[in-house]
């Protein structure tokens, strides 16, 4: 499977350092070109269709270059700071954002060997650094020394605070059925998997853990702050919440770190839920051509849940704050423990 | 002053001597020095909170250079994920203004230096007292990454719910009893 010019590439011993740098740089493109695919397939061209009209056509075939266009706009404009601003906090703010969005990526394998870092903490992992995001927020809304900035930030940490309870236990239930953290083995585990003997699909776990999947895709949906959770930036009352005061290219910073953080929880789910790269075993598909086929499966898995969040985000109508804590601390955390209760015992039993 | 960078030298060439870990944990520790001298000595409130999160980073950064992946991880998620946030979040809820504050000194600098050295001294005497001489043998491993650290985790695992298990769990039980207590005393109604 394997054509005759990619053979002295298999040949080649790298140093550790050559290695992470190329995985490094790859792992970069990747992420970047998801963002930017789900970016102009959703936010340009889904939602358009979905208001009956065409959006960006002019900047290249069907527009598709327009995000290339918008990007270059928003590096010429001016990079303002409110002259009240507390500079240093300001100018580090986003930088904490877009850290925490691609440290997610360093652990979601792609392939057999196509991970940047195979820890064995995976899924913990990727909770404990999604969670360093709102230290940013809140960084973002006190130091722009504007009061929509501020209620924007401290509406963020208290939304993201709730509903990153309920993305830990979600997670919960997958790991006690796997019995490990590594997302190597939960991708193996969802592929060898069997259904009272049948493996044609192998076991994905929305089958076994779709409770831990919906709260998981909730969950998701108010950490991205998108609609109907999308309080901290609610434009009718905020204006744009923690960045109103951003422009240029700290701005675009957000408006990466906001998408591909969609881009790289779609990427978790799928992999949690949804089997990752791998497909089903009893397919017989070799291992050498998963090292190619892996990163597509992932690529449209992720994409496709990333639709979802954002069909949710385009139809249903804002929460209020107290729904919406409600919902986080009253719904899905009982929810969620109940389905750990469930999960252990099933476990145990079977 | 050669004779004993001479001497250094020596000492980190030496086999026992894991270099590479040593180099950083030095540069860490550095760091956490000054940015723990900072929390301290800055005249912003926030600037102070953000000036502890580079502390706890630092120790996550230790916990990294001694192999110790979990608990890593656990001090980014609870530390820096939880509890510095909760910091920030009720400093700005109830007053946290820009700029240089006047206001956040009092008399009580000697006491505090007092009680600083006393608890490094405790603290430096039940270090020496119970790993004195030991040494850590620092595992070169060359496969899979997960593996190696499975077992570590694992290791860990087996300790807490094994022979740790009551104290986990009294641990447990105090930290809900201090929840529910919080909201006891937070409630008007």
């Amino acid at each position: 499977m394997i054509p005759a010019f990619a053979e002295p590439l298999l040949a080649l011993e790298l140093a550790y350092w050559q290695e992470t740098l190329i995985k490094v740089l790859v792992g970069l493109a990747a992420a970047l070109g998801l963002t930017g695919g789900v970016v102009y397939l959703y936010l340009f061209k889904f939602v358009s269709f979905m208001q009956s009209r065409l959006g960006p056509m002019e900047a290249g075939p069907y527009g598709s270059l327009q995000l290339l266009a918008e990007v270059g706009k928003w590096l010429q404009k001016e990079d303002v700071a409110p002259s009240r601003a507390d500079r240093v906090v300001f100018g580090l703010a986003p930088a904490v954002v877009l850290t925490s969005t691609f440290l997610i990526f360093v652990v979601i394998p792609a392939g057999p060997n196509a991970v940047i870092a195979d820890l064995a903490t995976g899924i913990y992992y990727v909770l404990g650094v999604s969670s360093l995001s709102v230290i940013g927020i809140l960084m973002a809304g006190w130091a722009s020394a504007n009061k929509y900035a501020l209620i924007g930030g401290l509406r963020a940490a208290g939304q993201l605070i709730a509903y990153e309870l309920p993305l830990v236990l979600a997670v919960v239930g997958v790991v006690i059925t796997v019995g490990s953290l590594n997302l190597q083995d939960i991708v193996a585990a969802q592929a060898n998997g069997e259904i009272f003997g049948f493996t044609g699909i192998g076991n994905p776990f929305i089958i076994t853990q779709f409770i831990g999947f919906m709260i998981f895709l909730i969950a998701i949906q108010a950490e991205l702050t998108q609609t109907p959770f999308d309080m901290p930036i609610a434009e009718s009352e905020l204006v744009a919440g923690y960045h109103v005061e951003y422009t240029g290219i700290r701005f675009l910073v957000y408006f990466i770190s906001e998408f591909a953080t969609a881009v790289a929880f779609a990427a978790v789910a799928s992999t949690l839920f949804l089997g990752g790269w791998a497909v089903p075993e009893s397919w017989g598909i070799s291992r050498d051509a998963m090292h190619w086929v892996g990163p597509l499966v992932i690529s449209a898995k992720a994409v496709f849940l990333v639709g979802v969040v954002f069909w949710v985000r385009f139809t249903f109508p804002r929460f209020r704050e107290d729904q919406l804590q409600t919902l986080a601390w009253k719904g899905l955390i009982p929810l969620a423990l109940a389905n750990i209760a469930l999960t252990a015992v099933f476990k145990v039993v079977f | 002053m050669i004779g004993t960078l001479a001497l250094l030298a020596q000492q980190a060439t030496e086999h026992s001597f894991d270099t590479p870990v040593n180099v950083v944990f030095y540069i860490v520790a550095a760091f956490m020095v000054f940015a723990a001298i900072r929390v301290v000595t800055t005249d912003n409130i926030v600037h102070a909170a953000l000036w502890l999160i580079m502390v706890l980073a630092g120790v996550g950064l230790n916990f990294l250079l001694l192999q110790a992946e979990f608990v890593a991880i656990t001090q980014v998620l609870v530390y820096l994920g939880a509890i510095v946030v909760l910091f920030l979040f009720g400093i700005m809820l109830t007053r946290a203004p820009l700029g240089r504050a006047d206001d956040l000194d009092n008399n009580m600098k000697p006491i505090a230096a007092v009680v600083g050295v006393l608890l490094t001294a405790v603290i430096a005497f039940a270090v020496i007292r119970t790993f004195g001489d030991d040494r850590l043998t620092f595992e070169a491993y060359s496969g899979p990454m997960a593996e190696a650290g499975n077992n570590r985790t694992t290791a860990l695992a087996n300790e807490i719910f094994g022979p740790q298990l009551i104290p986990f769990e009294v641990l447990s039980v105090l930290l809900t009893a201090a929840l529910i207590g919080a909201i006891v005393l937070a409630r008007r109604d």
